[in-house]
């Protein structure tokens, strides 16, 4: 009778979560063991929607591969872009005009917002509560509008070019930034009624999915999902890139580790960033919004590394350069790799719905592990 | 012999229609009210701002192929949603409309309820089981525990009315509330039941917040995963009829059935509220019981499955038994108004 | 008595926390002022997409039927996915010399992932990116344009 229904012999169940599945965010297959309905082992397997960007890069000039890298963590692209102008401007050693670096910070925190919005939303979702969802895509969309105004797109912007932006800030951006931050900050009392104060949520997150730092650390864990354990890993803190050493902010710690550690850490980093954006957005030096380059840029012989911190956690850039137009070797390190890694740890002994929660709170997109 | 066979017929034609006006104006309210509380405007294309959504949506339903997988037990796979089905249509059966319009008024009318809505779990189980799917075989078991647990707390709700009234007989507990609803008459101790029973017929119509025989982010969709077309429909159908179903009994206990607005021996006030015809009473506070269901829907988070049966055993269960004492106290001392 | 005292404490709290949430759906259900979806294709009118946004890749060409196109094919290097493809010809100017033209500008929609590159890299302004963006089409066919118009000539003092 067991075996009827696909069942090994020692009576466990072997469920497949995905690919096509409503609560994996994408395209992540995940094998389940199930002893009834208590996870035994969980195995990822990856490799949907790879797209071979690495390679991609390797065949790109160093104007050209920047598009490419929005398409692996769609929800903080700019980031992801950011990353990669730094390297260049590291490799070729271009000096970034203030502006532009104020710019490109300002630009960071709110896609790093918005990124915790559409977390937000979806992270209620996978625990069961749909109404949140739309109401975190009201305030997104505001960021969205003003990521359009300025940059001409809404999610993949290639707003970064080696040196600086690509154009000017728009002449309404100051003011629709700190429209969307009164609008938010009036919002974000709701978040807490809705979610956040709710016993059924704060049921389903506490003590589920727990890590300790030292796993955290040896998985390989950064961004958020360290932090919640208590892991200093703030790129922005650690080697500050850009304006970062010169504004004032706090980096969100707990040391719980369970998915609700990861909730407020993700809740903190808002308000931190918003605390960035209220620092640089009165203060945008005058001045270039980009540097002078070379038409076509050779980075030196050698290989380059630079991480930055995305909405996930800590995204590095390597590149090996031969010094031609295009590089020689290009990797990407995603923070979204490393943290799915600890699922199983995490996951081992909860029960299916935990296991979407943890999913939900591990923030996981799925372009971003599979590249 | 032949009068009454028309009779039935007229009767069975009626909660035909009953049924599929019923699913059809529930699915459109459930889409407005979660496009208002998700604050989006909801279906507004088909018809004058969208009414005739669902009927499009019921067409598409029928003419859609219904596929019956490989591995399933075919016999009890297309028997599943009959079932369902079958056992919302017997619960229809002592469920008074307006006043004088009751199919059924047998003398064992809230045991009957209590007993039949029981049927709707073999069917899910049914569905789970015939389906040869890991996901249907796991939802149909969280209902199954689940369904039973709540039924308690739903039957014990239910006792306190009957000890208030002395009846299981559905017309004598609403002649009963004829100087006012048991839910203002029997102070704090109905209320608390009539709460444990919404809880607990949100339970046990597998809606969210406990949806877990469904939960679409785990299970895609637990029971019904392998079902399509008018089969998937049945369920569907079922589902919101049943919600239907144990609204009109919580408004039929805990709040007067058809039976007006009343307050005690006010003749004057009595008898204005005796203009509005009995049927709207009734419709009126079954909808709003619905839309409080609905509510909770779109606002809760679900609960994970040993939550659920902590919920129902920890709490429900206990409060609903000390409540019933103190319900028993208060209908032996005569303590309500 | 403490354990009577916590279990009572709870059941007060969370109840009270969930009506809290209830009142905020309860709060939009009533206030429809707040919905923010739009009646979409009938909108089209008042939908003012922002001058940057990045639709298409366009050539504008003046009253004469003149562009700015050189035909440098700067663009053409700067795409990273060989969207645009540019055929060149010799126009032979009235003083007898050879001239470099444009022939036909290829624009491969499909490709195009709007990156802004070709328009960065664009020395004469030639091209610029429109606010276009419902691009669905029946055929493959009809997303490859040619962006200069029939029998349009280069503008007068455009080098």
């Amino acid at each position: 009778m067991f075996q009827e229904v696909g069942t090994t012999e020692m009576g466990d169940l072997i469920i497949n979560v995905g690919p096509q599945h409503p609560s994996t965010h994408g395209v992540l297959h995940l094998v389940i063991t199930l002893n009834g309905e208590t996870v035994k082992k969980v195995e990822p397997h990856l490799g949907y929607i790879h797209r071979s960007i690495e390679k991609m890069c390797e065949s790109l000039t160093y104007r050209q591969f920047i598009y490419v890298t929005s398409r692996m963590d769609y929800l903080s692209s700019h980031i992801n872009n950011h990353a990669c102008a730094l390297i260049v401007e590291k490799g070729l050693q271009i000096e970034v005009p203030q502006r532009a670096q104020y710019i490109r910070v300002l630009l960071d925190e709110l896609t790093r917002i918005a990124s915790h919005q559409l977390w937000w939303g979806a992270m209620a979702m996978d625990v069961g509560a749909i109404t949140p969802f739309f109401h975190a895509f009201r305030e997104r969309e505001v960021i969205n509008d003003i990521m359009e105004q300025t940059c001409g797109a809404r999610l993949t912007m290639n707003f970064m070019v080696p040196g600086g932006c690509m154009y000017d800030i728009h002449p309404d951006f100051v003011k629709s930034v700190k429209d969307f931050m009164a609008f938010f900050r009036s919002k974000l009392s709701e978040y807490d009624e809705m979610v956040t104060n709710n016993p059924i949520f704060q049921a389903r997150m506490k003590d589920v999915g727990v890590i300790s730092k030292e796993n955290a650390i040896s998985y390989g864990c950064s961004g958020p999902v360290a932090r919640a354990a208590g892991v200093v890993c703030d790129v922005r803190k650690l080697s500050p890139y850009d304006v970062y050493s010169q504004v004032n902010f706090e980096e969100a710690l707990e040391t719980e580790g369970d998915c609700f550690a990861r909730y407020k850490v993700r809740m903190k980093e808002m308000n931190e960033s918003m605390r960035i954006i209220d620092q640089l957005i009165d203060n945008i030096p005058e001045g270039d919004f980009q540097a002078k380059t070379k038409a076509v840029l050779k980075l030196p012989k050698g290989d380059y590394y630079t991480n930055v911190e995305t909405a996930r956690g800590d995204f590095g850039v390597y590149i090996v350069s031969e010094g031609a137009t295009t590089p020689y070797r290009i990797k990407f390190h995603s923070p979204g790799f490393c943290n799915l890694s600890a699922l199983d740890h995490m996951t081992r002994g909860s029960k299916i719905g935990d296991l979407v929660a943890i999913m939900g709170s591990l923030d996981l997109v799925i372009p971003d592990i599979d590249r | 012999m032949l009068t009454t066979l028309t009779e039935l017929t007229i009767v069975g034609i009626l909660i035909l229609t009953l049924f599929a006006v019923l699913g059809l104006v529930l699915v459109f309210m459930e889409r407005k009210v979660s496009a208002y509380m998700q604050i989006r405007l909801g279906p507004n294309r088909v018809g004058y701002k969208g009414i005739a959504q669902t009927l499009a949506d019921t067409i598409k339903l029928v003419v859609k192929e219904g596929l019956t997988p490989n591995g399933a037990d075919k016999f009890l796979f297309n028997l599943a949603p009959f079932i369902v089905m079958f056992g919302a249509m017997l619960l229809m059966a002592p469920i008074p409309f307006a006043r004088n319009s009751q199919i059924w008024d047998l003398n064992i009318g809230v045991l009957y309820i209590t007993a039949v809505s029981s049927i709707s779990v073999i069917g899910i189980l049914m569905a789970g089981w015939s389906s040869n799917n890991k996901y249907s075989l796991l939802g149909a078991m969280r209902s199954g525990a689940q369904i039973v647990s709540y039924e308690l707390s739903a039957g014990l709700a239910i006792i306190s009315i009957v000890v208030l009234t002395g009846s299981l007989k559905i017309s004598e507990i609403i002649a009963s509330q004829e100087t006012g609803w048991w839910i203002f008459r029997g102070h704090i101790p109905v209320l608390i039941s009539f709460v444990i029973f919404i809880i607990a017929v949100t339970a046990e119509t597998n809606r969210a917040p406990f949806d877990m025989a469904e939960a679409e982010s785990e299970l895609t969709a637990g029971f019904h995963t392998e079902y399509s077309g008018m089969r998937f429909a049945l369920f569907f159908l079922a589902e919101y009829v049943n919600i239907f179903i144990v609204c009109a009994i919580g408004a039929t206990l805990f709040l007067g059935g058809w039976m007006p607005f009343h307050i005690g021996n006010w003749a004057g006030f009595n008898h204005l509220m005796d203009f509005i015809p009995s049927s709207i009473w009734f419709f009126g506070k079954t909808f709003f019981l619905i839309f409080v269901i609905m509510w909770f829907r779109w606002t809760f988070p679900r609960l994970r499955i040993d939550q659920l049966l902590n919920l129902e055993w920890k709490y429900l269960l206990p409060i609903g038994m000390f409540n019933l004492l103190l319900m028993t106290i208060i209908a032996i001392m005569g303590w309500y108004f | 008595m403490s354990f009577l005292r916590n279990y009572i404490s709870t059941v007060y709290n969370s109840v009270r926390s969930l009506l809290i949430g209830m009142r905020r759906t309860g709060y939009y259900f009533t206030h429809h002022k707040e919905i923010i979806t739009q009646n979409y294709p009938e909108n089209r009118d008042q939908l003012n997409l922002p001058e940057r946004f990045k639709g298409e890749v366009v050539m504008p060409h003046n009253d004469n039927n003149e562009h700015r196109c050189t035909g440098c094919t700067a663009c053409e290097l700067a795409c990273p996915n060989g969207t645009i493809k540019i055929i060149t010809k010799f126009d032979i100017s009235p003083e007898g010399k050879k001239k470099k033209a444009i022939d036909t500008f290829i624009y491969h929609l499909e490709l195009c992932t709007m990156c802004n590159l070709c328009i960065q890299a664009c020395p004469t302004d030639a091209i610029k990116m429109a606010q276009t963006f419902e691009h669905s089409v029946y055929d493959r066919s009809e997303f490859i344009k040619t962006l200069n118009k029939p029998d349009s000539k280069l503008m007068e003092g455009v080098e």
